[in-house]
């Protein structure tokens, strides 16, 4: 059931007019708690969603700008599709879904708006992320949020158009937003921040749909989109071991047995396609490290050192706070606690780190195996107090135990 | 087994101001309420109401619009239920969400 609804929530791709999605989610939550559930519910939205928007369209001439978007969706395969046969109409149908959802995911990335809001106009249409959840995703306020998403219907209430995909150069340009949210989907799951606290990896599955998409459009398969795709299998495929009753489990304790064997072959399928190019990109070293963690067969077999070297790459390709703390962690492995520290400490950029709990958490950590316990239960605290859900917090409060110290209250 | 219906009565404007998030609980709710009564054999048939609708009066066969009781308590569908007794179908209807919004579940016997 909910990954389920979680691929009818994805159905806000239909929007341009996030009215006619509202529109229809109402009328599902309506009609299906009691006539039951349809026989096919992602067509039965689809087919109140196409009557609804024909009556917009029809009723309301402030509506005509959306005409063209409209015309084109609602007439798709039509008319020669009511005579076909149900299982060719299955297929069309499903073909149709999988290309405007693609077409959708290029008009969203406007060239006049910026990468970041693009991101979060994505997220809140095609992935059906609620304001608080982008914001958590996304390292910003919900202010922040609504402001992006208010510049960006501006934007597109003067110039919304729908991208086709027959354009390559244009395409191009825009792929790497498309990269950035399908990312930001993944891990907003793989962290699973919202509110209800659980390993959302619906989240994470509809992400690595969205990737997959693009593999199977010819004007979307470059190498850099088999490196994504082999980074996120590479990571979805550890799911199974990262949790269990108590909430996350840490690294060296998991169960590398319940890591699926299926994503991890696929990553490595998905990598060797990714190293056709001539770019070495952000995502080819990221699935170049996730793919170490997985072939390493137990945890003092992890090759740190390769692992190091790929981060000192990463870094400076991608110098953000996030990749400098993973780097410093890293580093730790190899060069010790008081050198993590350190390094720690010169982070660029740190106050963007301030709301991240695994920031103090890396101090904990490095001051725990400095044999300074005391210290390591502050910042500990400190993990606890800013963890985003149940399972974050018990993760820390697991450290915070392990330290062995009566920390206050 | 004796053959009652719930009428559901709220006010239709509610899911309107809903979140994604809370959509997708909502429904979740409403689900896991039906699939208990589906289940155990009581679901018959349900039908959602349209919040359309005419109202004809008396022999002077007067025509208005709409629902004639006020919006709020507007009837938004109903659920033909088998039950033992009036006592179980009410328990059962104690389960539904619509009571968490203010709505309300009038579990009506059909006369046999």
């Amino acid at each position: 059931m909910v990954s389920y609804l979680s691929r009818i929530f994805g159905l806000g791709r239909l929007d341009l007019a996030e009215d006619v999605v509202q529109d229809t989610l109402c009328r599902a939550l309506e009609v299906w708690p009691i006539q039951g559930l349809p026989d096919n519910p992602s067509a039965w939205l689809m087919r109140v969603a196409r009557n609804r928007a024909i009556d917009m369209v029809r009723r309301d001439a402030h509506l005509r700008y959306f005409a063209p978007e409209l015309v084109q969706l609602l007439t798709a395969g039509e008319g020669e599709l009511a005579q076909a046969p149900p299982l060719q109409k299955q297929i069309a149908f499903e073909r149709e879904i999988k290309d405007d959802e693609l077409r959708m995911v290029f008009s969203l990335c406007h060239s006049e708006l910026s990468t970041e809001a693009q991101v979060t106009l994505i997220l809140k249409t095609l992935g059906g992320f609620s304001v608080s959840e982008i914001a958590h995703a996304l390292l910003i306020s919900e202010d922040a949020v609504e402001k992006r998403l208010g510049r960006a219907r501006k934007i597109f209430r003067h110039s919304g158009g729908f991208e086709e995909l027959t354009d390559a150069s244009a395409i191009g340009t825009r792929l790497e937003a498309v990269y950035q949210a399908i990312y930001l989907l993944f891990s907003e799951g793989y962290h699973g921040s919202g509110r209800e606290g659980t390993l959302r990896e619906d989240l994470c599955f509809e992400a690595i749909r969205l990737a997959l998409l693009l593999s199977e459009h010819p004007i979307a398969n470059t190498p850099k989109t088999y490196a994504l795709l082999a980074l996120l299998c590479f990571h979805a495929a550890r799911l199974g071991g990262r949790a269990d009753d108590d909430g996350l489990v840490q690294l060296e304790l998991q169960d590398r047995s319940k890591w699926d064997p299926d994503l991890m072959s696929r990553g490595f399928c998905f990598l060797e396609r990714s190293s056709s190019g001539e770019e070495l990109s952000d995502y080819h070293l990221e699935a170049a490290i996730a793919a170490l963690h997985c072939s390493a067969a137990t945890y003092e077999n992890t090759d740190w050192a390769k692992i190091l070297e790929l981060y000192d790459l990463l870094v400076r390709l991608k110098p953000t706070p996030i990749v400098a703390l993973n780097r410093a962690v890293a580093l730790g492995k190899i060069m010790g606690p008081e050198k993590a520290l350190t390094e720690l400490g010169a982070i660029p950029d740190a106050p963007k780190l301030k709301q991240y709990p695994f920031y103090p958490a890396a101090y904990g950590e490095f001051h725990l195996l400095a044999g300074r316990p005391a210290e390591a239960a502050k910042y500990f605290e400190e993990a606890v107090k800013l963890a985003r859900n149940g399972h974050e917090a018990s993760f820390f409060e697991r450290k915070l135990k392990a330290c062995g110290i009566d920390v206050g209250s | 087994m004796t053959k009652f219906v719930y009428l559901f009565r709220s006010d239709p404007s509610v899911f309107r101001s809903m979140s994604p998030e809370q959509m997708q609980q909502t429904m979740k709710k409403w689900m896991d309420w039906r699939e208990g009564l589906e289940k155990n054999g009581h679901i018959q048939q349900g039908q959602r109401l349209d919040g359309s609708g005419k109202v004809i009066r008396g022999n002077a066969k007067a025509v208005t619009d709409g629902p004639y009781v006020e919006v709020k308590d507007s009837i938004q569908g109903f659920l033909l239920v088998e039950a033992n007794d009036i006592d179980e179908a009410t328990e059962l209807a104690k389960g539904c969400p619509i009571l968490e919004r203010e709505g309300t579940v009038e579990v009506r016997a059909v006369a046999s």
